[in-house]
């Protein structure tokens, strides 16, 4: 059913017909309005049976999501930024005992300095931790995500968290189609857990594994995401059928036939790279673009097929590994690096700074003249750094960066002196 | 695309005023995006919100850089924020205020804009009156539809309606009427003006 | 297979199976037939007081619950040891996650249960002193001020023996450890520190909350199954000696345990409703003295120039927790056997 609804909204509502039994909630910007409407869902009886808690901590978040989804129930969370760090240990173990647990991560910054706003170090902290990750673009895409979600955690036996960008998707407004119960139902069937504690059969879970069986027990897993691989596309059009809307696969090509560029990005930012797209394909340049939908388990053959013509890539990134280049980059360099294509990286966004249209045309028209730096911070101030890196030089006892920054840009009140 | 800026300050309804407008549009069977430019709760802190109008799904996540129309709920943000970045001359300007875009210290600011659309509207004044309350972001909306015809009144009220519903959101429709028979006068006034 | 009954002809002893008792007077440890929930072939150390207690408290709890029962463990000596790859000596569902977690992960093993409609599973949380008092602490008191359907169990034995034998907020004063050695004028672990978790526990105002040693096994059992017959938070807190971290005989265990007791060291009560309701009378009062020279861990205090002005500090301790407690029963006329105040 059609409907103009927040983001954070259409999730909650959407993981409510998706019959979560176990719910856990701790809150931080921006994830609080998707538990609290999941909470509301539950006290008033439109969502049951299910077990909402008010956990003290992510990692209790976490923690009682693994209790409960070994027990045999379907276990849902949601976090972000800090929060994920909060509950890392919890994510590593989640994934290593191989729970079907579902989580959405709103994306967000992670600190210092603290930071509310949207970019993606948060997912790229745990992309190794054996967790399936998806990016939505949309908040359509948000909730039609996470039903799937559900449904590959528990055929693979793997976590699966669905990334929606914080703020930018969680607290817009937007048109939304929401599932109906019976659809969903149809979609997914009710848990059938591949291990679990039972009193009229017992196992031990979560062992010790020593050095003679870890390589193993790690390579079952990554097996596992591989699987992924083929399960997603086969999923979506699954999707299809029951919902009668595409959703889901591992990546969405926008006009890359013919590109000779093509840009590569996660999420929200793809709308706005569309349209930066379409601008310069009217001035007359061969950009397409491809959004990867499926970040873990990374779909490299869909990727390189993506760029069989092109012979650049750019990398639009919201996340950066500090001394190195992109995250994003370096996953998208290991899958294309016999291609021939050429990588460029655009890193935006960071702490939640806008990327617009505007910078996005004048980076793209930069690379189809060769003229795009390798890696290129978008509207980046670089007198304020150069300000702060002299002050830096010449006084030892110069104060912390951030503030001193913020006081250059203005919006910190100048120091009484 | 039609694009909408509104400003206030936190407390006064601006991120509800650009969610009621998107779904005003959504009843009338067009796309529309709404959000906020996000930070921690807090009252009276300068709060900015976006919306967005069309025909065709809207697949752009950034601000709006170039309003074509903008709302200012709160007069005290004039002289302390940005309000007016990106706008062009062609844009609608709809200011909360019982003064003139004079006497705000404005005129020469918008000397090259279309004066029919630079208007104001009493809607605190408004709100008082016919909620109790000093809520001018519902009232605006009522405003905007008059200036712009880019949304019908009776769109907003179901939009208005679904927010907030039962007597709250009669009484903040019939303020919005008001502001829209306000601002509907003072189209008309001024285009006698310039044909007197 | 057929069975035969044991037959002990002690009195009034701490024997396992006294036949002077009624059936239902019996321990489960003395049944045959109880589930040996912690099964034999595990790998703790001689004389391990943890093996010990974990055997009791939960074969009990089994019983309690008829046989519908989970565990959640935490790391630390009693997950190592009880599951060494590729085996387990766990008889009934268990589950390891991590140091910190256990109240939270047996939080969400109790709303899986309550979501499913199944009320009869119960759900035991077990860790070591650290992985409470320290580390789990967080998530025990969430658990605690949510009131989760979760009986915790805490096996203290005063440190961080898995690792080596590292400081935790449950090691008493004066005590060594590799992180609180006894080096010239240093004394072990400083005076003033230290959480008294079943207090803290109290303090949360949960259902039923009560401490017990490895030395009387009655009073154990009875206490969960006491535990059991309630739904909501409720913690138990079992003094087990370890023999490795605190330089015991491993056949002293049992001993030692009872002298933490008797000295009045370790109090042993229950708790309804953040309220002491009952404890277990010293029956011979004993100074500390006694307790601390046969273990390695207080050492230092003792020899060629014995530290008579912490053994002091320690017995004023001990007489500090009898006067709280009430731990002497001079007004004890007729001695309840099983020494619990009810």
């Amino acid at each position: 059913m059609l409907r103009q609804i927040e983001g954070s909204r259409a999730v909650a509502e959407t993981v409510a017909l998706c019959r979560p039994e176990v719910v856990c909630a701790y809150p931080i910007s921006p994830q609080t309005h998707i538990i609290e409407a999941i909470g509301a869902m539950v006290a008033s009886g439109a969502l049951a049976p299910c077990e909402f808690i008010n956990v003290e901590s992510e990692f209790a978040a976490m923690s009682v999501s693994i209790g409960a989804s070994a027990a045999g129930a379907r276990a849902y969370t949601a976090t972000a930024s800090q929060g994920l760090l909060f509950m890392i240990e919890a994510v590593y173990n989640a994934a290593g005992l191989g729970l079907p647990i579902v989580m959405t991560l709103a994306n967000r910054a992670i600190g210092a300095p603290i930071n509310i706003w949207n970019d993606h170090s948060d997912a790229m902290a745990v992309r190794d931790s054996g967790w399936i990750q998806l990016f939505a673009e949309t908040n359509q895409e948000a909730a039609d995500l996470h039903v799937q979600a559900f449904r590959l955690a528990e055929e693979l036996s793997l976590p699966v968290m669905v990334c929606m960008d914080g703020f930018i998707l969680t607290h817009a407004v937007e048109r939304v189609d929401l599932p109906e119960q019976p659809q969903v139902d149809a979609y997914l069937p009710p848990y059938e857990p591949r291990q679990v504690l039972e009193p009229d059969d017992p196992v031990s879970i979560g062992a010790m594994v020593g050095p003679e069986a870890f390589e193993e027990v790690r390579y079952l897993a990554h097996l596992r995401q591989l699987d992924a691989l083929e399960r997603i596309p086969a999923m979506a059009t699954e999707f299809e059928e029951v919902f009668g809307r595409p959703s889901g696969a591992l990546v969405s090509p926008y006009r890359t036939e013919d590109a000779e560029i093509v840009v590569i990005a996660l999420g929200s930012v793809l709308g706005t790279i569309k349209d930066a797209v379409d601008a310069r394909r009217e001035a007359g340049d061969r950009v397409g673009v491809l959004g990867i939908t499926a970040f873990r388990p990374f779909p490299s053959d869909a990727v390189r097929e993506a760029l069989s013509r092109a012979r650049s890539v750019v990398v639009v990134e919201k996340a950066f590994s500090i001394g190195f280049g992109g995250v994003l980059s370096t996953d998208v360099a290991m899958a294309t690096h016999d291609t021939g294509c050429t990588l460029r990286t655009i890193v935006c966004g960071l702490g939640g700074r806008p990327i617009t249209r505007r910078s996005l045309e004048e980076a793209f028209a930069a690379a189809a003249q060769d003229e795009l730096d390798s890696l290129t911070f978008l509207d980046l101030d670089h007198e304020i750094v150069e300000r702060e890196r002299t002050r830096m030089t010449t006084t030892r006892r110069s104060g912390p960066s951030a503030e001193n920054i913020l006081r250059d840009i203005g919006t910190v009140a100048s120091r009484m002196d | 695309m039609f694009q909408v800026r509104i400003h206030g300050r936190g407390g006064q309804g601006v991120v509800a005023a650009a969610e009621i407008l998107s779904m005003a549009a959504f009843a009338e069977g067009r796309h529309a995006q709404a959000f906020p430019s996000f930070g921690s709760e807090r009252m009276g802190a300068p709060v900015v919100s976006f919306c967005r109008i069309d025909d065709r799904p809207i697949r752009t996540h950034e601000p709006v850089m170039e309003p074509d129309a903008l709302v200012v709920q709160d007069v005290t943000l004039i002289h302390q924020v940005e309000l007016f970045a990106g706008l062009s001359t062609d844009a609608y300007v709809l200011v909360n205020t019982s003064r003139s875009f004079d006497e705000l210290g404005l005129g020469e600011f918008f000397g090259g804009f279309h004066p029919d659309r630079l208007l104001t509207c009493p809607a605190t004044e408004l709100a008082l009156e016919y909620l109790g309350r000093p809520l001018p972001n519902a009232v605006l909306l009522g405003g905007f539809a008059a200036l712009t015809g880019q949304i019908t009144l009776d769109a907003i009220g179901t939009a208005v309606r679904e927010r907030f519903p039962g007597a709250v959101g009669d009484r903040n429709m019939a303020a919005a009427a008001a502001a829209f028979r306000f601002v509907t006068l003072e189209e008309e006034e001024m285009v006698h003006a310039s044909t007197d | 297979m057929t069975t035969q009954p044991v037959r002990f002809y002690q009195v009034g002893s701490f024997a396992v199976g006294n036949r002077l008792l009624d059936d239902d007077g019996r321990t489960v440890q003395s049944d045959p037939n109880r589930t040996n929930s912690l099964d034999s072939g595990h790998r703790a150390c001689q004389g391990c007081g943890e093996a010990l207690g974990a055997r009791y408290a939960l074969d009990a709890a089994m019983r309690a619950s008829q046989g519908r029962l989970v565990a959640v463990n935490a790391t630390g000596c009693l997950e190592v040891f009880s599951t060494p790859y590729p085996e387990t000596s766990w008889r009934i569902p268990w589950l390891h996650s991590l140091f910190g977690n256990a109240p939270a992960v047996a939080t969400g093993v109790a709303a899986a249960m309550k979501a499913k409609g199944r009320p009869d599973v119960r759900v035991v949380a077990q860790a070591g002193d650290g992985g409470t008092v320290d580390i789990g602490f967080g998530c025990l008191s969430g658990m605690f001020e949510r009131n989760d359907d979760v009986l915790f169990i805490c096996y203290d034995n005063e440190a961080y023996m898995n690792t080596g034998v590292q400081r935790s907020g449950a090691t008493p004063p004066a005590a060594r450890t590799a992180t609180t050695e006894a080096i010239g004028s240093v004394a072990g672990n400083p005076f003033g520190q230290g959480k008294d978790l079943p207090r803290i526990a109290m303090a949360h105002d949960v259902p039923y909350v009560a401490t017990a040693t490895v030395a009387d096994l009655h009073d154990l059992e009875e206490k969960v199954e006491r535990a059991m017959q309630v739904h909501g938070a409720r913690y138990l807190h079992i003094l087990v000696p370890c023999p490795l971290g605190w330089g015991s005989a491993s056949s002293d265990t049992i001993r030692v345990a009872r002298l933490a007791k008797e000295t009045g060291l370790f109090p042993v009560f229950e708790a309804v409703d953040g309220k002491v309701t009952g404890v277990s009378p010293i029956r011979h009062r004993t100074p500390v003295e006694e307790y601390l020279s046969i273990q390695g861990r207080y050492a230092h205090l003792f020899g060629e120039h014995p530290r008579t002005d912490i053994i002091s500090r320690i017995q004023a301790m001990a007489d500090r927790n009898i006067a709280t407690y009430g731990l002497l029963a001079e007004a004890l006329a007729d001695t309840d056997p099983k020494g619990v105040d009810v």
